[in-house]
């Protein structure tokens, strides 16, 4: 169960040659929010826009193809979406909406679903929400130490960075490449990622990241019927090659592996903080579990 | 799309309409099978009348709640009900004054006469911003302390947010609803709904923007999603640098920022489940699927 409930899985890309250019991988999360805006799907979607300093996000309403391709993209540290969900609902009246997040973000907003206490109106406007995988999230801080102290790169000169393989990587404009192991990386990851239990997103209406796929390809998950019934109609107007997930390399194999290895080690951390202090008559004293 | 009209020659039977409700009552048949509504009364303490309003807000859907699901036997603003009668769920908005006794009285009453007490909103919860009150205040000079409902008596089920939303009244509704009154199943899916908000009940009636610095980032806890800041009724939250800022002078102390962290609860045998709730509590409220 690691990864999810799902329909179905491929391994895709986006068959815009302008959304792919700009895009992490496959172009997936562009291409179906670019869709579903144009098919009236959905009216606008919350994604990580650019802000006012490199590389650090702004959550924005998207409501144009324009403001979507200009969100394309991985940036490795935090883009609070959730932040403007009410906001969509609200100050831009959408109906329908749509939002990426990380797993967490989608958690959030399926919790938001459920125990609407604090958001109105907002339960029944979720049209679209699109998961991406997630192994851990950076403060900007730490983004900055990573590209700046350790690739020696400077934020606004760096194009694109990325992840895999084991390596962080940072491409600048000029073409030149610094990598490090990701190992270096780990000390700046975010806390709050460390009791995280979701690699995938399961609690997406579709997912998607690179893991599993050949390089600029991407793996999607389509997991719940609205999820299913806007891949396929994506599919159905040409907007994404596929290729069947048994197919490619590395696969679902690696997918689960790495899956795996994030829960187990983030059981781990929450197991650890069950027996994190210590009372007076010698038994453990706890910090805080969220899932309890 | 305007609807046409039926051939004259078959008055009774209207096209669309009719058909629809008729698969709606088939469906919901099959989902409860229960005939038994549940009582419930709002019962108004010192707050704004926000709660109910919200309650009311669900527009149709109140009807439907009333309806198929509820008797409302007591309620100030909507039944001519005058004293706190027995009830299966009583819905309490606003805190207590201890300067006036009726308040103080029917609050024990509602406990008595209640089999469940909800504490709906935020002042009923927390106090929220009746916390503020120093007494002095035009006509009634005397009255200065206000507690929520539940430092004076207990309650199961706590509702936080100024208001609660209309949603959020709705869906704990259909869910008590179904604790009392559906099947094996639906108790148990219902009760395992409720569990995070009868601990909420339990965690203590102080509330405050702090707490997502206490109880979440000081935890080690907070990932920066920003559902805080969405939540925030007087915008006190700006995420900065991936975290919430909490501009506690604005805060007026209704707990809605923490109660809807997912870090403050996150029970994965609901959440896994959040597609099939969601569709039984829009099937429950008469909306179909397609």
């Amino acid at each position: 169960m690691v990864l999810g409930n799902y329909k179905s899985v491929c391994s895709a890309r986006s068959t815009d040659s302008g959304i792919l250019s700009g895009a992490q991988d496959g172009g997936i999360v562009t291409q179906l929010f670019a869709f579903a805006l144009e098919e009236g799907i959905i009216d606008g979607a919350i994604v990580a826009g650019p802000g006012e300093e490199a590389w650090r996000p702004e959550p924005i309403v998207a409501t144009t193809r324009e403001e979507l391709l200009a969100a394309r993209g991985t940036k490795y540290t935090i883009s609070p979406n959730m932040s403007l969900i009410k906001e969509a609902t609200r100050s831009y009246g959408l109906d329908k909406v749509g939002i990426v997040g990380t797993p967490c973000q989608i958690q959030a907003l399926r919790k938001a679903q459920l125990y609407p206490v604090a958001m109105r109106d907002v339960p029944d406007k979720i049209a679209l929400a699109v998961g991406i995988f997630c192994m851990e999230n950076f403060p900007y801080a730490g983004l900055e130490a990573i590209v700046e102290d350790h690739c020696a790169v400077k934020m606004e000169s760096a194009v694109k960075m990325d992840i895999g393989k084991g390596k962080f990587s940072t491409y600048t404009e000029r073409g030149a490449v610094s990598q490090i192991p990701l190992k270096a990386t780990h000390k700046y990851e975010q806390p709050g990622c460390h009791v995280c239990l979701d690699y995938v997103s399961n609690l997406a209406d579709i997912s998607t990241g690179s893991v599993g796929s050949p390089d600029g390809w991407s793996t999607v998950f389509a997991r719940t019927k609205i999820g299913d019934n806007v891949w396929a109609k994506a599919l159905a107007a040409g907007c994404f090659e596929t290729k069947p997930i048994e197919e490619v390399k590395p696969g679902l194999e690696l997918v689960t592996k790495l899956a795996t290895t994030k829960i187990t080690k983030n059981q781990k951390v929450l197991d650890g903080r069950a027996n994190f202090g210590l009372r007076a008559d010698g038994s453990a004293k706890a910090l805080r579990n969220p899932y309890l | 799309m305007p609807v046409r009209e039926a051939p004259v020659e078959k008055p009774d039977l209207k096209p669309h309409d009719v058909i629809v409700e008729k698969k709606v009552e088939e469906e919901s048949k099959e989902e409860k099978p229960v005939v038994n509504k549940i009582s419930v009364g709002h019962v108004h303490m010192s707050g704004c009348t926000g709660c109910l309003v919200s309650f009311a807000d669900n527009y149709e859907g109140l009807f439907k709640i009333l309806d198929d699901y509820a008797d409302l036997v007591y309620c100030l603003t909507l039944v001519d009900v005058r004293h706190i009668p027995e009830m299966d769920v009583a819905l309490v908005e606003g805190s207590i004054c201890l300067q006036d006794k009726s308040s103080v009285k029917e609050i024990r009453e509602t406990r008595e006469k209640a089999k469940v007490v909800v504490a709906l909103g935020a002042c009923a919860c927390y106090g929220n911003i009746t916390r503020f009150c120093r007494g002095g205040q035009w006509n009634q000079p005397q009255q200065e302390s206000y507690l929520p409902i539940g430092d004076i008596i207990d309650v199961d089920i706590y509702l936080p947010a100024c208001p609660p939303s209309s949603q959020a009244i709705r869906n704990i509704c259909v869910m008590a609803y179904l604790l009392l009154q559906g099947t094996d199943e639906q108790k148990k899916l219902a009760g395992a709904y409720l569990k995070p908000l009868m601990d909420l009940a339990k965690r203590g009636t102080e509330a405050c923007g702090c707490d997502l610095m206490v109880d979440v980032i000081n935890q080690g806890l907070c990932m920066g999603c920003g559902t805080c800041a969405a939540s925030c009724p007087v915008r006190a939250i700006e995420m900065v640098y991936g975290k919430p800022q909490i501009d506690r002078d604005m805060c007026i102390k209704c707990g809605a920022c923490y109660t809807q962290c997912p870090r403050s609860f996150f029970n994965f045998d609901v959440m896994n489940q959040f597609e099939s709730i969601t569709e039984i509590i829009n099937s429950a409220m008469g909306k179909g699927g397609e």
